[in-house]
């Protein structure tokens, strides 16, 4: 890993091995580190002046903007990294509205004594996340804090889209009727990022799901399917995207279990730790409500490993809730997690 | 997946369904010892699929829910100490004690950790010399060779930064206070698999032969409960009161015995009190004398404690099967996950817990001794 460093990292090993507080006084050294690392990685017109703002060309139609934080620990797992996460995390909420992502700003709070070898990781990894999503980081702003008052690196991410569809895409939309379709595995990445944190080994390598979900929503609206909701399924998981749809929607909703894809190694993870797949979280995944008429044609444009795991019901004279049929033919209510999923003891 | 899947076969399980219900000719009672078992038949259903004379009760077998108030208050204080590094189970850390959780200890600060293994514990303590190391050694006879393993080798290691806040309870004498009580509506028992896996069996012969009572040793999977249901109501219909293992893939008769050595060496049998219930003679396990000195109550002087349950809190009528969660004034109101009153609500498998997740919006139908209220064995 050093050796592929020294090719790639554009200030030397041995010049400022960590991150110092002076790479955030705004002095030489942080012009150090954009000049070295963030604009090589981001290049692009819109940030090369380097302004105050980035100064965007008008877009055809209306905007979708959004931000998020991340604080993911360790940086690195298998299957991705903060970077990665902050470039998907943001892409995916604004492919959630309908969006055609564009535009990012990236914001870094580094702790003091991080390797620049990691931020350079990091960086990298967001540069090329981006790249595979089709979008530009055009602005951002980097502090350091003392030694002890961070974790590594933060980073936020805001970014803005463009809504080319005529639809109304949201819970608001959502019909009696709808399928629920669902584009993949579940609980890959929140084992990952669970395995790599608590040192836990398992014998199948369980790798994050973390993607960008613009390219599958796209396809959807450019198919021509009338998208009544999207929602990305991050902490939470299944179960809580679910829950606040049907909750918004004032809709119940019901789920066959046995139609929800999981790999085996999360069972096995879930089993032995007491989670519950459902709840767990993923960073590639999103739920469709679409007319159940056109399930098919979304599930032919959304490709192999998508499936319909649902329907949405008429209102009825309960709280809406969501029924979750499991696999011996007998129904059971989704409830959110209260807080953290804690793992069991025996 | 393998040795889940076959366990939860829905073709078996209606051929089992429908067994049971040819054989049963009339109502009978039969509880499930374990949380993990009532996890199981809620979140599958399982009480669903069986015939309306048989109804299941939730046991005591929750080890997060049968702690006592005083032990938390004593990790609570020992964990807010400054020179200490507290490792616990994860579903431990939301249990409300008294006054706070371990949760609230960490968010002020406290340097608390969730541990997968006690053993685990042991290796915090020999890379923290300058700290001291506590891990809240909790659970039945399930966990007591894992923690018995921690305190073992910490001995033989002689680090001496490392100790146990002990509250391990068993669960035949727990079985046998509520075969004693008067209020007692169990007519068989589906015996906890994990603790079997451990013990063995032959400790639940006599209760059988006492107090008449079918015991099947049963596993965690649907089919295993259903198999378990099966057996106990075949016994019941015949007249018959055995002890059977149903869970034969993981439990022998005679139970673990280099575990249960390792438990005898390490632990001794003491009077517990049990969160809820009251004190049950001889009914959990406490650091035999040659280890006293890694006794973090001793260490830390937190003796002491005494508390209080919430009076509205009727866990303990729950966890003895005299209760439903439902029939409880505060279940869905005063007391949720978010806010427990009680610890019956705070681990996954904790009887009101489990029925808050997947079945709070029934109607409740009142137990048949709903009258019976602050009986304790």
């Amino acid at each position: 890993m050093i050796e592929d460093f020294a090719l790639q990292c554009p200030i030397p090993l041995d010049d400022n091995p960590t991150v110092q507080m002076g790479h955030g006084g705004g002095g030489r050294m942080t012009r150090d580190l954009i000049e070295k690392i963030f604009l090589p990685a981001f290049t692009n017109d819109l940030l090369a002046p380097l302004h105050d703002g980035a100064i965007l060309p008008p877009v055809g139609g209306r905007l979708a903007f959004t931000t998020d934080s991340f604080v993911v620990r360790p940086i690195f797992f298998r299957g991705g990294d903060l970077g990665s996460l902050a470039v998907n995390g943001t892409v995916n909420d604004l492919a959630m509205c309908g969006a055609r992502p564009l535009y990012l700003s990236a914001g870094f709070i580094l702790e003091e004594g991080l390797p620049i070898k990691d931020l350079w990781r990091v960086v990298r990894s967001m540069a090329d996340a981006a790249a595979a999503a089709g979008v530009r980081v055009v602005t951002g702003d980097t502090k350091v804090v003392d030694k002890g008052h961070g974790d590594g690196i933060f980073i936020n991410t805001a970014g803005v889209g463009v809504i080319e569809t005529r639809l109304t895409i949201g819970p608001m939309s959502v019909r009696p009727g709808d399928a629920i379709l669902l584009n993949g595995d579940i609980g890959r990445h929140g084992i990952a990022v669970m395995a790599e944190r608590e040192g836990l080994e398992f014998e199948s390598d369980i790798s994050s799901d973390c993607a960008p979900l613009n390219g599958p929503v796209l396809a959807l609206l450019d198919g021509g399917v009338e998208v009544h909701c999207l929602r990305d399924l991050t902490r939470g998981g299944l179960t809580s995207a679910l829950i606040e749809i049907s909750e918004s929607a004032n809709l119940p909703m019901r789920v066959e279990e046995e139609t929800v894809s999981v790999q085996d190694g999360v069972r096995g993870a879930c089993e032995i730790l007491g989670l519950e797949p459902f709840s767990v979280a993923n960073e590639g995944r999103f739920i469709a409500f679409v007319p159940a008429g056109e399930a098919e044609t979304a599930l032919r444009l959304l490709g192999s490993g998508a499936a319909v795991i649902g329907a949405v019901d008429p209102p009825g004279n309960q709280p809406p809730l969501v029924r979750v049929r499991t696999s011996l033919g007998t129904s059971r209510i989704l409830d959110l997690p209260s807080g953290e999923q804690l793992p069991r003891i025996c | 997946m393998k040795y889940l899947d076959e366990y939860r076969d829905a073709a078996t399980a209606r051929t089992y369904a429908e067994a049971i219900a040819r054989m049963t000719t009339r109502p009978w009672t039969i509880m499930e010892v374990c949380g993990g078992q009532t996890h199981a038949i809620v979140r599958f259903g399982i009480d669903t699929l069986l015939p309306p004379q048989i109804s299941l009760l939730h046991g005591p077998g929750c080890p997060v829910c049968v702690t006592p108030l005083e032990v938390l208050d004593q990790a609570v204080d020992i964990a807010a100490r400054p020179n200490v590094i507290f490792c616990s189970f994860g579903d431990m850390l939301r249990v409300p004690g008294s006054q706070s959780d371990l949760f609230q200890v960490k968010s002020n600060g406290g340097d608390v950790r969730i541990v997968y293994s006690p053993v685990d514990a042991v290796q915090v303590a020999r890379e923290n010399p300058e700290k001291e190391v506590v891990f809240l050694a909790v659970g039945f006879e399930t966990t007591a060779p894992a923690n018995a393993m921690a305190v073992h080798r910490a001995k033989e290691e002689g680090i001496s930064n490392f100790s146990v806040l002990v509250s391990h309870v068993l669960v035949p004498p727990a079985m046998e206070a509520i075969l004693s009580s008067r209020h007692n509506r169990v007519q068989g028992f589906l015996a906890a698999g994990h603790v079997c896996t451990v013990m063995g069996y032959t400790e639940y012969e006599p209760l059988a032969r006492r107090y008449h009572v079918p015991i099947v040793v049963t596993g965690f999977e649907p089919l295993d409960i259903l198999q378990g249901v099966y057996l106990c109501v075949r016994q019941l219909e015949e007249g018959r009161a055995e002890v059977e293992n149903q869970y034969s893939r993981s439990v022998r008769r005679e139970g673990n015995q280099p575990a249960q050595e390792l438990i005898r060496e390490v632990f001794t049998v003491v009077p517990r009190k049990w969160r809820g219930i009251g004190e049950i003679p001889a009914s959990g396990l406490g650091l035999a004398p040659p280890y006293a000195a890694f006794d973090a109550a001793k260490r830390f002087q937190v003796d002491s404690h005494h508390a209080e349950e919430n009076p509205e809190c009727i866990s303990g009528l729950v966890l003895q099967g005299i209760k439903k969660p439902q029939e409880c004034p505060a279940f869905g109101t005063k007391c949720t996950p978010t806010h427990p009153l009680g610890a019956t609500m705070v681990s996954s498998e904790g009887a009101c817990a489990a029925y808050y997740k997947y079945r709070r919006h029934e109607t409740v139908e009142p137990s048949p001794s709903a009258a019976v209220g602050g009986a304790a064995p």
